[in-house]
């Protein structure tokens, strides 16, 4: 049995763990708010883009480059993961998803690449012998437009020049504060725009376009990609500090159990060194006396 | 209500703007364009700029980054990738940006040329359009 001082010095050192645990608990909390926020501040955008998109897509030529279904000789896996660990299996997920796709596409003869956003997900691929085409790091935290436009615009110029014939993304998708879901999505080619059901011709011959129809679905093409990755990039955000709050929640909890067992643990040693002492004067007293 | 406009300024990062307004002056791709009550429903690009609108006496100016309006006869839908009402620019962040990108012009070689002078655009609009303030 350890000495009293060690299961002290243990008892400390948990206890500050915990501390730890419980503050890096209230800041992912604050963090995941925030990042839920935003989530839905985007929702109006995306809706308001989705109905224009829909609304011409019955009255231009679909014919667009970023619409194209090409035969898949080369696929392109996009796995976005978090900067920072301990946040449970939430990069873990991804990548297992992640690579078993990779070797599914392989085992059917197709060329596959792979990029990643997030620190973790590029560390996980580089240790797995994997070439990276490209990775984007340190987005964490303040996602911003402009990251999805960067990215967008990466996967738009390789895409359009054959580097690659489809784009898919693997990401955890946020169900709710205790479920992250991994989905795996088609970036590209964009899933073809169905026409407004409910809005008549008529209706829709009655906007004037300017410049041209055309272009004006030609320009939104790409930015319905940009807003996609966007908003995937605040899921996996919100997603993310998530799963951190349930692991260190778990990690707190951990912690207590660990203190009541280890304070038992102690008050045990302490009782034992205590019967010794008392043994050891009784024996001496009785010792004297003789 | 009658004879009003809806004007709804929205980005990605949420919705700016949603007022009942008089008329909304914006520029757009093929030009500035100008919408009252009871305008013809139509869909344009627009540019970098700056949107005004009109409301009683009050006038608003709003900073517009590349998006597109939709418009009908009694509502206005701004999609933009960034705005923000003249009163809220950072002047700061703007002067720096424009710093930044003057900057990236100078090292000739490795520079995307459209990007750099569109965030001088956005800049140089930011900074003019944050001295104004609502006129009322």
């Amino acid at each position: 049995m350890p000495g009293l001082k060690e299961i002290r010095k243990r008892i400390t050192s948990v206890k500050s763990t915990k501390q730890i645990t419980k503050a890096m608990k209230m800041v992912a909390a604050a963090k995941f708010r925030k990042a839920q926020s935003r989530m839905f501040e985007l929702r109006a955008y995306a809706d308001k883009m989705q109905s224009v998109l829909s609304s011409l897509a019955g009255s231009v030529d679909t014919g667009h480059p970023l619409l194209e279904v090409r035969p898949r000789k080369n696929v392109e896996i996009v796995a976005l993961t978090s900067d920072r660990g301990l946040c449970g299996a939430f990069n873990t997920n991804v990548m297992k998803a992640a690579t078993r796709l990779i070797k599914d596409l392989q085992n059917d003869g197709i060329e596959v690449g792979a990029s990643a956003i997030g620190k973790k997900g590029a560390d996980l691929f580089r240790r797995r012998g994997f070439n990276l085409r490209r990775s984007w790091t340190g987005l964490s935290g303040r996602i911003s437009y402009v990251n999805a436009q960067e990215i967008a615009k990466d996967i738009i110029e390789n895409y359009i020049g054959e580097t690659f014939d489809e784009v898919m993304l693997v990401y955890n998708e946020f169900r709710s504060a205790l479920v992250q879901k991994v989905t795996t999505v088609r970036l590209l080619p964009l899933s073809p725009v169905s026409a407004e059901e409910t809005e008549p011709n008529e209706m829709r011959a009655e906007f004037l376009y300017e410049p041209s129809q055309q272009a004006i679905f030609d320009r939104l093409l790409p930015k319905n990609l940009e807003i996609q990755i966007f908003r995937a990039l605040l899921e996996s955000q919100a997603s993310e500090e998530a799963a951190r709050m349930t692991a260190m929640e778990n990690a707190t909890k951990a912690a207590d159990d660990m203190i009541s067992s280890l304070t038992l643990q102690y008050n045990k040693a302490r009782q034992a060194s205590i019967t010794k002492e008392l043994m050891d004067i009784v024996g001496g007293v009785e010792a004297l006396k003789q | 209500m009658e004879n009003k406009l809806r004007l709804e300024i929205v980005t990605p990062y949420g919705q700016i703007l949603s007022e009942d307004v008089d008329e909304v002056t914006s520029a757009g791709t093929d030009g500035e364009f100008g919408v009252l009550p009871g305008h013809v429903p139509f869909i344009t690009t627009l540019k970098t700029g700056v949107l005004i609108y009109k409301k009683g006496s009050e006038m608003g100016y709003v900073f517009i980054s590349s998006g597109y309006a939709e418009v009908s006869s009694d509502r206005v839908i701004i999609l933009a990738d960034s705005a923000e009402k003249a009163e809220d620019i950072d002047v700061e962040r703007a002067l720096a940006a424009r710093r930044r990108a003057e900057e990236r012009l100078k090292e000739v070689e490795k520079i995307d040329f459209a990007r750099a002078t569109a965030a001088i655009e956005r800049a140089t609009i930011r900074i003019q359009l944050a001295g104004k303030r609502v006129v009322k």
